[in-house]
Formats: C-alpha cells, sequence, structure tokens
C-alpha cells in the first residue's frame, strides 16, 4: 500500500512536483508516465525516501515513513542505470544488501567475520542468492563482474539485488530504456509476472507510454509537475481529461481541429445535435486508427502521403479546412496513386472534444443511438 | 521510534563524514598561516616568553640588508635558469621521445624512464652523489676536465658558480618531469592535424612544429611553466645538503633562509617575514596555476 | 623511408642516448663508487667500472650507521602519514561530491584555498605548536603536520564526482551507511586516484627534508634523507664507499617502485603538479 498526499518538492525557486496525491493498493502495478523533467523520477525518488518532500506525507504500509531511511523503508529500487556495484561480483552484488541486514556490524567486520554466527549467516546468504539467481536464469553469471555482462544479464542481476530481500515495495526507474527493442518486450512480460507472482506494490516510472499502458494496472500521467490524470490505461486511452493527457497516450499522436464552433466543424467532421452547449468553441481530438478511408465517410480531403507499414499503412491527408490530419488504412488497403481525393470516416465515439483555452476534456451529453454507427455522410 | 529525525540525522552524517578534514584543515593549513602573518610583524624568537610588535621592520631587514636580500634574489636568478632550460630540454626530449616512440616504442619507454628516474630519486641522497661528482679534487667532473687540460673550478664553493652549479642539478632534476607533461601534450595532439598541415604545404619536420605542435602544446606549456616555477621557488633540498646557503650567503635561498633563520637562529618573527614573501611568491604561481586549471578542468 | 629520414632519426636517437647518459652519470657513478675500495676511489685514475665488485662498502653502511633505522623510520613516517590523509580525505570528499548540506561549498573554498599554501609556510606555528604539545622529536612530529591533505581531499573528489550518482542511491537503499558507502563503495572506485595520490604522498614524504630538519633532532627517529646527511656528516667526506652505498640503499625503494610501476609513478607524480 502507497499513499502519497499533498507532496511538493521545490528546488530552489523551481517546484518540481505541486500537491501530488495518489493511492497504490497492495500488490498492484502503478506506472508513473510522463515527459522527461516532469517530475517521475523525484516522485519515485521521494517514494525510496533517497529524496524529501518540502511537504506532504508519504505512507507506507499504513504508516507515516517521514523518519524512515531509504534502507528502513524496505523498498528495493532497479535502476536505469542498474547502478550494481562495479567492483564487486554478480554473488556479491546480490548478497550485499543481506549482509548489510541480516548482521551486525561486528559480524560483516574482518574478524567478525569467521565467528561461527557470522558463518551460519553467510551460509544462508550463499543460499538465498543460489535461490533467486536460479529464478531469474543468471545462475552461471554469479561469479562475473558487472562489466562482463550485457545490458539484459545487467538488468536481471538488478532485479535480482532488488528481489532478494523481500522487499515490501518495488520501485523501478525506466529499468528498460537501456535495453534494445526485442529485449524490452520481453522483460516487460517477466517483470510484470515477477509482480503477480510475488504480489508486492511494484511502481514503474517511465517515459514510455506503451510499456506504462502494457503494464500497469494504473497509470499517473505526470505532465509539469502535476498528476495530469490517474486511471487505469483503458480510461487513459479512451477518457483522457485534457489534450495533454491525450497528445502523450497512444501509439500515434492525436489529431486536433480546431473549431469556432461545434456545428461548424471543418472537413466534415459532426457531433450529435444537442451534445454541447452552443456557441463553445472547441477542439476535436481523433487518433489516427480512428480515422480510416471509407468511400461514403463524411469526412473530405485530400491524400498527401501516404507510408507503408505491412500490418497497415499510415496516410496524411489534408482535409477541407486546411488541417492536415494521419489517419490509418488496413495493411491490405489499396490505391492507384498516392494523391487525390479521400473520403474517411470514424465512429462518433472515437471523437475527443476538449474546451479550446483550457484544453480540458467537455462530455457529450450522448444519447446512446450513435454510439455503434458510422455517422451518416453528410451532404 | 526513532530518537532524532531525519534532519538531524543527515547533519550528524555530514558532520561525521566532513567534520574531521575540516578541522584539521583549520587546525594544519588556515590557522598557522594567520600566525605566520602574524608573527612576520614582531620580533618573536623561540623559546621566548614575550614579544614586541615591531611593524615592517622584519621586512624592511629584508629588503634593505644586502645579505639578507641576497636569499630573495637569488631565488630569483636560480628560477630564471631552472624554469626556461628544464622547460626547453623537457621539450626537446618529448619532442625526441615522441617520434622515437612511432618505429621503437620499447626503446622510447627506457629512454622515458632514464630521463624521469631523477624525479623518483630521493633528491638528499642524489645531491651527495652530487658532490662527489662535483669534488674539487676527487670528483669525476674535474677529471674528466683535467683529461681536456682544463682546471676544474671548485663548483660548490666558489661564490660567483655555486648558484649556477645548484641550477644545473635543478634542471637535471627536472627536465624528466616536464618531458613527461610534454609528452602527454604531445601525445593528445590528433594525427589528422599533421595531415592537414601537410596538404597546406607544411612537410618539413620545422614547419610541422610551428604550424601544429607548438600551438597546440600552448595550454600545456603554460601548465609546465607554472609547475616548474612553483618548484624552483622552493628549491631547499640541495642548498641544504651542498651549500647551506654558502659560502657567503651566495647560494641562500627562500627556504633555506627560512630554515636558517627560524630553526637555526630561532628568529621566528623574522623567518616569519622571509615566509611570507616566499609565500607571495609562490601564491602568484599557484594562483596563475589555478586559472590555467579552470579552463581546463570543469569543476562542479 | 629515404636516407635523409634515417640520417635524421640516428641524429635524434644519439642525441637522446647522450642526453640520458649524462643525466643518468650521477646513478652510474654512485653505483661504481658505492662497490669500490677505498684505495681505488682516491686513486687518480677513474674507471666507471670497479676492479672488482665488493659489497664491503654496504656492509660498513648497515654497521657503523643506523641506515636500517632510517629506512624502517622512513616506512612508518610514510605509511603512517598516507594512513591518516587517506582517513580524513575520503569521507569528506565523499560528502563534498556527493551530498548536499549547508557549508558544502564553503569546505570546498577551504580546500583549493589550502592548495595554494605550501607546507613551508605553515612550519613555524606547527613548529610551535608540537614544541607546545611536547611532541617534537617523536613520529608524531613527522607525521602529524600532513595528516590533512587537501590534496588528498581534492583528487579522491574529482574521482568522486565523476560516479554515477545511482549508484550512490542504490547503496543506500541496501542498508549501508553513509560511512559504509565512503569505505566501501567511494573507495574501491576511486582506486586510479587513491593509487595516485598514494605514490605522489609516499614519494614526497620520503623524500623530504626540510620537516625532518626542524622537528627531531634524534638520529634514531631520521627518515632516510635525514638520516644520509647524519652520516655524511659524521663521516666528514673521507669514506665515500660506504656513503655511496648507503644513498643506494636510499634510493633504491623509490627507484625500483618506479621501474616496475612506471605508468602509474608517472601519473602520481604528474598529478602532485597540481598542487601548490
Amino acid at each position: 500500500m502507497i499513499e502519497l498526499r499533498n507532496v511538493t518538492r521545490r528546488f530552489g525557486t523551481t517546484t518540481v512536483l505541486k500537491d501530488i496525491s495518489l493511492a497504490a493498493e497492495e500488490g498492484s502495478f502503478l506506472a508513473l508516465l510522463g515527459p522527461s523533467g516532469c517530475g517521475k523520477s523525484t516522485l519515485l525518488r521521494i517514494i525510496a525516501g533517497l529524496d524529501r518532500p518540502n511537504s506532504g506525507e508519504v505512507i507506507l504500509g499504513g504508516r507515516d515513513v517521514r523518519n524512515l531511511t531509504a534502507a528502513e523503508r524496505n523498498v528495493a529500487m532497479v535502476f536505469q542505470s542498474y547502478a550494481l556495484y562495479p567492483h564487486l561480483t554478480v554473488a556479491q552484488n546480490i548478497a550485499l544488501p543481506l549482509a548489510m541486514r541480516g548482521r551486525s556490524r561486528f559480524e560483516r567486520s574482518l574478524i567478525g567475520r569467521w565467528f561461527p554466527a557470522s558463518r551460519e549467516k553467510q551460509q544462508e546468504e550463499i543460499r538465498r542468492v543460489r535461490e533467486i539467481a536460479d529464478q531469474l536464469g543468471i545462475q552461471p553469471l554469479l561469479e562475473r563482474k558487472p562489466s562482463q555482462l550485457s545490458g539484459g544479464q545487467k538488468q536481471r542481476v538488478a532485479v535480482a539485488r532488488a528481489l532478494v530481500r523481500e522487499p515490501s515495495i518495488f520501485l523501478l526507474d525506466e529499468p528498460l530504456s537501456n535495453l534494445d527493442a526485442k529485449l524490452r518486450v520481453q522483460m516487460r512480460a517477466e517483470i510484470v509476472a515477477l509482480n503477480r507472482r510475488i504480489g508486492r506494490t511494484f511502481v514503474y516510472v517511465t517515459h514510455d507510454q506503451a510499456e506504462a499502458m502494457a503494464m500497469a494496472d494504473k497509470v499517473a500521467v505526470m505532465l509539469d509537475g502535476r498528476i495530469a490524470q490517474f486511471a487505469s490505461p483503458r480510461e487513459l486511452y479512451e477518457t483522457p481529461v485534457s489534450m495533454d493527457v491525450a497528445a502523450f497516450v497512444g501509439l500515434y499522436p492525436i489529431n486536433f481541429t480546431k473549431a469556432a464552433d461545434w456545428t461548424a466543424l471543418p472537413g466534415g467532421f459532426r457531433l450529435p445535435p444537442g451534445s454541447l452547449p452552443q456557441g463553445k468553441q472547441v477542439i476535436i481530438g481523433i487518433r489516427p486508427e480512428h480515422l480510416f478511408p471509407d468511400p461514403e465517410g463524411p469526412v473530405r480531403g485530400k491524400l498527401v502521403r501516404m507510408e507503408y507499414q505491412g500490418a497497415e499503412v499510415l496516410l496524411d491527408v489534408r482535409i477541407d479546412g486546411g488541417t492536415l490530419v494521419k489517419a490509418v488504412a488496413p495493411g491490405d488497403w489499396q490505391r492507384a496513386e498516392a494523391r487525390g481525393d479521400l473520403r474517411l470516416s470514424y465512429l462518433p465515439r472515437h471523437l475527443h472534444v476538449f474546451a479550446a483555452g483550457s484544453g480540458e476534456r467537455l462530455e457529450l451529453a450522448r444519447d446512446g443511438q450513435h454510439e455503434d454507427e458510422r455517422a451518416t455522410t453528410c451532404g | 521510534m526513532r530518537l532524532i529525525d531525519r534532519t538531524r540525522a543527515e547533519a550528524l552524517a555530514n558532520l561525521w563524514l566532513a567534520g574531521p578534514a575540516t578541522v584539521a584543515m583549520l587546525v594544519l593549513i588556515f590557522i598557522p598561516v594567520s600566525i605566520v602573518a602574524l608573527l612576520s610583524f614582531t620580533d618573536y624568537q623561540f623559546g621566548a616568553r614575550s614579544f614586541n610588535w615591531v611593524g615592517f621592520d622584519n621586512y624592511l631587514i629584508l629588503i634593505k640588508d644586502p645579505q639578507a636580500r641576497r636569499a630573495i634574489t637569488n631565488t630569483i636568478v636560480y628560477a630564471a635558469i631552472v624554469i626556461p632550460l628544464s622547460i626547453l630540454f623537457g621539450l626537446l626530449v618529448a619532442l625526441g621521445l615522441h617520434s622515437v616512440m612511432r618505429y621503437a616504442p620499447r626503446l622510447s619507454a627506457v629512454l622515458r624512464a632514464a630521463y624521469f628516474l631523477p624525479v623518483a630519486a630521493t633528491l638528499v641522497a642524489m645531491a651527495v652523489v652530487w658532490q662527489m661528482l662535483l669534488h674539487p679534487n676527487l670528483g669525476l667532473v674535474n677529471h674528466l676536465l683535467a683529461a681536456a687540460d682544463i682546471r676544474g673550478p671548485a663548483w660548490l664553493s666558489d661564490r660567483g658558480l655555486v648558484l649556477y652549479t645548484l641550477a644545473v642539478i635543478g634542471i637535471w632534476q627536472t627536465v624528466g618531469y616536464n618531458m613527461v607533461l610534454f609528452l602527454a601534450g604531445l601525445a593528445a595532439i590528433p594525427e589528422h592535424l599533421y595531415d592537414a598541415a601537410e596538404i597546406d604545404g607544411a612537410n618539413r619536420g620545422w614547419e610541422r612544429f610551428w604550424t601544429v605542435t607548438w600551438p597546440m602544446l600552448g595550454p600545456t606549456t603554460l601548465f609546465v611553466v607554472v609547475v616548474t616555477a612553483t618548484g624552483a621557488f622552493r628549491v631547499f633540498e640541495t642548498v641544504a645538503t651542498l651549500t647551506r646557503g654558502g659560502p657567503a650567503f651566495a647560494s641562500d635561498v627562500l627556504v633555506y633562509a627560512i630554515y636558517r633563520e627560524g630553526f637555526v637562529y630561532f628568529k621566528a618573527g623574522y623567518s616569519s617575514a622571509i615566509t611570507m614573501v616566499f609565500f607571495v611568491f609562490v601564491l602568484l604561481f599557484t594562483l596563475a596555476k589555478f586559472r590555467l586549471m579552470e579552463s581546463r578542468v570543469h569543476y562542479r | 623511408m629515404n636516407s635523409r629520414n634515417l640520417i635524421g632519426r640516428a641524429i635524434v636517437l644519439a642525441l637522446l642516448f647522450l642526453g640520458a647518459m649524462l643525466v643518468l652519470t650521477p646513478f652510474f657513478w654512485m653505483l661504481s663508487l658505492s662497490f669500490k675500495s677505498q684505495a681505488e676511489i682516491f686513486s687518480p685514475t677513474i674507471s666507471l667500472f670497479p676492479d672488482q665488485l665488493q659489497w664491503d662498502n654496504y656492509r660498513a653502511a648497515f654497521e657503523r650507521t643506523t641506515l636500517l633505522r632510517f629506512l624502517v623510520n622512513g616506512l612508518v613516517v610514510c605509511g603512517g602519514i598516507l594512513f591518516f590523509q587517506i582517513l580524513f580525505a575520503l569521507p569528506c570528499a565523499y560528502a563534498l561530491a556527493q551530498r548536499r548540506f549547508r557549508g558544502r561549498s564553503l569546505i570546498f573554498g577551504l580546500v583549493l584555498a589550502g592548495l595554494l599554501v605550501p607546507f613551508h609556510v605553515t612550519a613555524i606555528p606547527i613548529f610551535l605548536g608540537l614544541a607546545e604539545l611536547r611532541l617534537l622529536n617523536t613520529y608524531g612530529a613527522l607525521i602529524l603536520p600532513f595528516v590533512a591533505s587537501v590534496f588528498g581531499i581534492f583528487l579522491f573528489r574529482q574521482a568522486i564526482s565523476a560516479m554515477p550518482v545511482e549508484l550512490f542511491e542504490a547503496a543506500r537503499i541496501d542498508g549501508l551507511s553513509e560511512g559504509a558507502i565512503a569505505w566501501r563503495i567511494a573507495l574501491p572506485l576511486a582506486m586510479p586516484a587513491a593509487t595516485a595520490f598514494a605514490i605522489f604522498s609516499v614519494v614526497a614524504h620520503w623524500n623530504d627534508l626540510f620537516w625532518p630538519l626542524i622537528a627531531i633532532s634524534d638520529p634514531a627517529l631520521a627518515p632516510p634523507p635525514r638520516g644520509i646527511l647524519y652520516f655524511r656528516d659524521e663521516e666528514s667526506g673521507t669514506d665515500v664507499g660506504p656513503l655511496m652505498a648507503a644513498a643506494v640503499v636510499i634510493v633504491a625503494p623509490m627507484v625500483v617502485a618506479f621501474l616496475l610501476a612506471q605508468r602509474r609513478f608517472i601519473q602520481g607524480l604528474a598529478v602532485g603538479g597540481l598542487k601548490g
């Protein structure tokens, strides 16, 4: 269980975290998603106890941890650079947190380590290290130094070091960003599986929305030191609370088109009548994957460019009114010429409407009947 | 429940980490420097129960008394000889070794070790050896000169000669050090600059030296100058071993004067004044060095 | 490769050899004299190589002086100085490099300012202080004044600053105390800097004459350079063979160490140029 209440952090005159509040349930997988500089890493370091908020509370497992050091909070952290100790072997790297916890200062000292009590604990540590190494498939690497490992192996060792002392919370700071694309996808699945298996709370910092969407139970989208939206991946995608969130989430950048009035949308977009108050300036957002070629479609434009990607075809279309939008066609979509008139269609429920000034989402007063129909051709 | 909160614990950790060194620095460097500065205006003698403030008297003696002044002038003359020559030789040797490195790297390394040997060797012991080499009757140097029918002088007891003899030993000891710094500077010059110079028509050795090597060595050279200068102003071991500032103050230098006046004659006040003069000289060079370093090293 | 180039190379090599010979002459001569008998040294003919290799001078050097004692003193003093220097400098450097606290820039300012002060400047007050504490003529007098090495702090700080912050954060999460981080993480990783500093420090203090000349008058405490002067002054320059043998013995540790680890040695001493 993690709970943050009104956490604020300033460095000098700049406020990097503004009044952050969120909660994660025991055993859940929470992602902090945002562009670099949004404060997500600072927030993670505050949870870890490596940094302290100027105000606000951090509550871990039901108790206020303000006066606990990082070590006392019983958190584990996997760093972007892995932060393995270069002068220690893999086995020593994994065993170090155990030794620091399990043995007294005397039992770790040059003399004390030869005493029976300490010897026993060392045996136990070795056993634990082997067990963890087995689980993660790094048994053959135990005697190597970090410099002799590949990126993926380092990653596993870093996870092993975090795992070995059975922390109550797992913090991961962009742990996959130094891996190649293929390995990243594989490690994603392994980390999620780990979360399910050990049932501890995971907090995962990333700037990659695909990672956050794929892995997390709940995602906190952080923009400019605030939590812009805290929701499940599906909610984020389907009902982003603002233009910024909508722009940040999703594989392809969302299309925005401005409209003076909902009745005068560009290019043939339409909103159900009466769904918005009259005379309000709005911005329409629609994701490229929700905009597809349809000879009968209501949106008219000119094809400017197409990009064949195998599974799908990316289209750049200049719609009437001049706005350039992206649309996605299925991979087998064919067309003789790469230019010329093109009609596009969409489902009304895929339209996002934002207030032009604040960028906030506007809820449409929908009557369900339009939901599953295609927008009817207009004029 | 913890007894102290984290702010307190962090502060304690900082105190524990940085405190001892800070106290040691204050006690062993900064407080002594201020005491020296104060003492230089007194007539304090080691062992005396009291002292008087004498204003600038100590400094005036140092400037006015011809004998006392020799410590300053000798140091400057010594430095004026050692600095340019040890740098020149250091550069020449470095250039030579750098070119040899291309076709005979092992040989180059052996020669480099030979030139560097005096830097590592205990100077006092080597000074004793120099004393034997320069012995008026038995020394190797005068033996060799005699073989060429030249009557060798008394290198270390001739008033006119002694300072130059010491300077030669100083150069002997410093060349290797400067060579190493220049070698590092040479190694840092990218090869393609020479290719470019060759395309531009500078294909003779000395042309390449003036168009590429020398300008590229600029920062190194400045650095070597200040390092050599600080070293030269601290000359002490050879003087203390070979001449004790004699004969008749002909080889007296600042650091030796500090030692003699302070710890042989126990004139702590006067010695402090000499110390301050020495300090000012070294300070100027070291500040110059820091300025140079700032353009190369980045402090966080 | 044309002939002009070859001649150029030959000239350069010849000059370099000549220079090296000149530089090495004192070393050759020292060795040569150390093996010659009294009679041969004072004979009017000179030869680089002794008539016969004889170790009498070395035996004499060890028997007639406390040469061994000088070496042990040198070891104790250099070892003691280095031990305390690192003991003080490393934790401070770690704090300066990887921790944020009030007074940090002030302390670093002190370190930089301290680099400007040669030891000679502080000699008089330190002498007074040691006299006050009745520590003159002890090992303490030879070690204590050097324990605060601003240069050491500076070097270690530069090295530790260059290490990734995450490493130290990982260590904090793993439960290491700040002291443990300094000694168990920062020191092993700062080994190159530590080696350079150790070489610089040991060479400087093994070779130092100024302070031993001031701080001690008991020959039993003399480090090698001070010791060889006692020897020379007693023998008033007549017993050249044993004196040269003693010089060889005193010079040998540093020279041998240098020849064995040239690269590190040169690095260590070159880095010493940063010190005022």
